[in-house]
């Protein structure tokens, strides 16, 4: 039934099998791949004695080197906090003025802030921290809370209208136009007078009629002359800074509808030595007070 | 009446999916209800208007071989392989621009990658692998395929599994499991085919006439067992209703993990190695026209090659909750797979000694070639990555991607490519193929592709890994994710061009092989002809 033949290319023998047309060389294994099969096979156990592996009824054979990932973590983790130990403890202990003022460990805040940063802001306030529609630009000089070290630190711990946090910063700007305190042309007069404010306004007689409306409604908190009020967050109307838009539409939507931005309060994820480090390094972008 | 049997049956599972969407727990399972009523309905007409009266309609000859199944999948793998590449391509692109996903759930990266994946490695995949595993396995033992029709009902029911598959990941019907995301009832559909596939093959190798069962059926067989455990452990849930798309896994936490990637990497190993390894060992040697290399090779790395690669998946979880002893062991069996990975390489590249003069002339022996280069290669790097210490730089980067893609589309495309090539004329019954020079364009155009694609990946991905390891020299994390998500887009771009091309080399095909199962010749200068002189 099979009939064995050598096959002219190899001079190999062939198994006697046909399948189809196919037929099988009696090659033997090449002798590189089996003795490197072997190889790592040997290694493969050796592994396994040095390494844990083997799992046992109620525990594990540990090696004998008695490596474990965790305690690799743990080391490591250790380590790193040990060559920064000098400067955390001075963050802890001192102010954040004191900070500022120390070269060496300012340079350390910022680099430890930048990189907290990098991690948990970038999100919103983007990587250049120049911040898009609704997130503010942190590198001008406008703050919404106030640009010194000890508000910048209390913004980040207690976040901004975050339910969460008891002492988060918290104002409301009414909606005036869906609560119905103002009618569509008030607010219409009313955007035309706060354009007006920085000379934006295209229609003089609307500004004019908006100017009591917003003194009545406006000027509470964002001030008579529209310079804002950093105790209510409560923005400057004055100037090229806007954090929802500055053309008609926008203002007009802003105060029919309010705006409640939301920022978490980061002092309930981050220990309290990265929010220092986080405000030292928002200080130091360029519009720090 | 034969076939008043099937339009009966038909009609009942219409009137069960009728009361199915009826009764719907959520709007996602009726709109599969509905899905499944309309394919009783096309089942019962075409059914109809196949019904032959009077004596006519048993006087055909019987041919031999059970073939219009396998021509059928032929159309079927290249209909699917086309679409998968095709939403590879856009989600390639949407990672380098986010506004390709048109803020709609539907075109959304995390709903089309699914589509991408499940498309290329089942439907494309999983069709070659049926088909081809029909033609052969007739090939080889001589017999017809067994159980009479039940062939032609694994691969209408393999194409509804996919078309519920694809259809629920737009809708968002998933399980959320990698390489497995169908739901509950899809998962019951999908055993039912697979037991029907096992039945038929099975009764095939019974049947045959020759005394030795031939190495690509082994390949094929523990592809089809394998395949079968791997998919009902990895599904074990709980649906949350019986008429609802919702189910719970049986499995959570580590464990949960585990099971995932000792199914997910299987589905690699069995699904996507020893399959097309089956496809290998009958195309090769057949177009090469040479006996196979080594049979005891074939043996020993056969039975090596699925003993060890169930073993491998936990290297998918370094340096994750879970333990240090399945790390290990995931580590150590996918560097003893090394070798028994390459035996197939071996037997295929050697089988082609003393037809090596055919690469000039035959562009299919080419993309064999090809075919099992790029296998050799991705089955070295998978153990290299495999080692804990390359795989905390590798993991959760764009290089696994790459090592993904040099071996789905190295290795099981262009092996898959060849076999279709090779088949059509054959089921078709022409003599020849339309064009080898198209072939030939096929060959270098998926060529370019893979190697833009794999070599953007390796800088993409070790990039990645050394910035997101980046401390300055205060202790500090030197990059946010971001600035790696900038840093690697014009490689991200690059790879999108590599999936272009090889896309392009498959609308190629598809029109050399439709043209040749027409019929057609194109006039064409030999391949390894002299150039004309130019006078």
């Amino acid at each position: 039934m099979t009939s064995t033949e050598r096959d002219p290319v190899s001079g190999t023998e062939t198994t006697g099998h046909v399948w189809d047309g196919i037929k099988e060389l009696n090659t033997p294994l090449p002798r590189w791949w089996i003795r490197t099969f072997y190889v790592t096979i040997i290694w493969a156990v050796g592994y396994c004695i040095a390494y844990p592996a083997v799992p046992l009824i109620n525990s594990v054979t540990n090696g004998v080197l008695g490596y474990s990932s965790r305690a690799e973590v743990a080391v490591e983790l250790t380590k790193a906090k040990a060559a920064q130990q000098k400067y955390r403890d001075k963050i802890a202990k001192l102010s954040l003025a004191e900070i500022r003022k120390d070269k060496d460990l300012f340079q350390f805040a910022v680099a430890g802030g930048r990189s907290a940063y990098a991690v948990n802001c970038v999100q919103c306030h983007g990587s250049g921290a120049v911040g898009s529609t609704g997130y503010p630009n942190l590198n001008d000089d406008e703050w919404l809370w106030g640009g010194n070290l000890e508000q910048i630190a209390i913004t980040i711990a207690h976040g901004i209208r975050f339910d969460e946090d008891e002492d988060t910063r918290i104002s409301e700007m009414p909606a005036f136009g869906s609560d119905e305190i103002l009618t569509s042309p008030q607010i219409n007069d009313t955007a035309e007078y706060v354009l007006s404010l920085s000379s934006k306004s295209t229609d003089g007689i609307a500004a004019r009629n908006g100017k009591t409306l917003y003194a009545e409604n406006c000027a509470p908190c964002h001030g008579e002359t529209g310079a804002g009020n950093r105790e209510l967050g409560a923005p400057s109307l004055r100037d090229a800074i806007w954090l929802y838009g500055s053309d008609k539409k926008t203002i007009v939507e802003t105060i029919s509808k309010s705006r409640k931005g939301v920022m978490p309060a980061w002092g309930q994820r981050l220990d309290p030595l990265t929010i220092k480090q986080l405000a030292v390094y928002v200080h130091s972008l360029g519009g720090g007070e | 009446m034969a076939a008043a049997a099937p339009m009966i049956l038909y009609g009942l599972a219409g009137l069960a999916a009728l009361f199915a969407a009826a009764k719907a727990h959520d709007e996602l399972f009726a709109i599969h209800a509905w899905l499944v009523v309309l394919i009783c309905i096309i089942a019962i007409f075409a059914t109809a208007r196949a019904l032959k009266f009077g004596p006519e309609a048993d006087d055909r000859p019987k041919e031999k071989y059970l073939d219009g199944v396998v021509r059928a999948g032929v159309v079927a793998t290249v209909f699917w392989g086309l679409t998968g590449f095709l939403v590879g391509v856009v989600i390639a692109f949407q990672l380098s621009f986010p506004e390709l996903n048109f803020d709609l759930p539907y075109t959304n990266f995390g709903r089309l990658r699914p589509l991408h994946t499940s498309a290329v490695i089942f439907a494309f995949g999983g069709n070659a692998l049926i088909c081809t595993s029909f033609y052969v396995v007739q090939r080889t033992t001589g017999a017809r395929l067994a159980l009479g029709n039940t062939a032609w009902f694994v691969f209408w029911g393999y194409q509804i599994f996919i078309v519920l598959a694809a259809t629920g990941y737009l809708l968002g019907v998933t399980q959320s499991r990698e390489y497995a995301e169908p739901e509950w009832y899809v998962d019951l559909w999908l055993t039912v085919v697979w037991v029907a596939y096992l039945a038929v093959f099975l009764g095939t190798l019974f049947n045959r006439k020759e005394p030795h069962i031939y190495v690509a059926n082994w390949f094929y067989l523990s592809f089809i067992v394998t395949v079968a455990m791997l998919h009902i452990v990895n599904n074990l849930s709980m649906p949350v209703s019986f008429l609802g798309s919702k189910s719970y896994s049986l499995f959570s936490g580590v464990q949960d993990a585990l099971t995932q990637w000792w199914y997910g990497h299987n589905a690699v190993g069995f699904f996507l190695t020893a399959g097309f390894l089956g496809i290998m060992y009958y195309f090769v040697p057949k177009q090469a026209n040479r006996p196979v290399y080594s049979y005891r090779l074939s043996i020993v790395h056969f039975w090596s090659l699925i003993f060890l690669y169930i073993w491998a998946g936990p290297h998918h979880l370094h340096y994750t909750a879970l333990p240090d002893w399945a790390q290990t062991l995931g580590m150590v069996f996918s560097i003893m797979l090394w070798m028994p990975s390459w035996g197939g390489m071996i037997n295929g590249l050697m089988t082609l000694s003393g037809a090596w003069d055919k690469l000039r002339t035959d562009p299919i022996i080419r993309m064999m070639v090809l075919s099992l280069a790029f296998y050799g290669m991705s089955t070295f790097e998978g153990p290299v990555m495999s080692i804990k210490a390359v795989n905390s730089l590798s993991h959760y980067t764009d290089w696994t991607i790459g090592h993904v893609h040099s071996g789905t589309l190295g290795w099981v495309g262009m092996i898959t490519f060849s076999a279709l090539y090779f088949l059509v004329p054959r089921l078709w019954k022409q003599d020849g193929l339309y064009s080898l020079r198209l072939i030939n364009w096929h060959f270098w155009l998926a060529t370019l592709g893979i190697v833009l694609y794999t070599a953007s990946m390796w800088v993409s991905g070790i990039t990645q890994g050394l910035m997101w390891r980046a401390y300055d020299s205060l202790g500090f994390l030197e990059y946010s994710f971001a600035e790696a998500v900038a840093a690697t887009h014009p490689m991200n771009v690059i790879r999108a061009l590599g999936g272009v091309l090889f896309l392009l080399g498959a609308l190629i095909m598809t029109y050399n092989l439709w043209r040749s199962a027409r019929g057609d010749k194109r006039s064409e200068r030999p391949m390894g002809a002299a150039m004309p002189a130019t006078v």
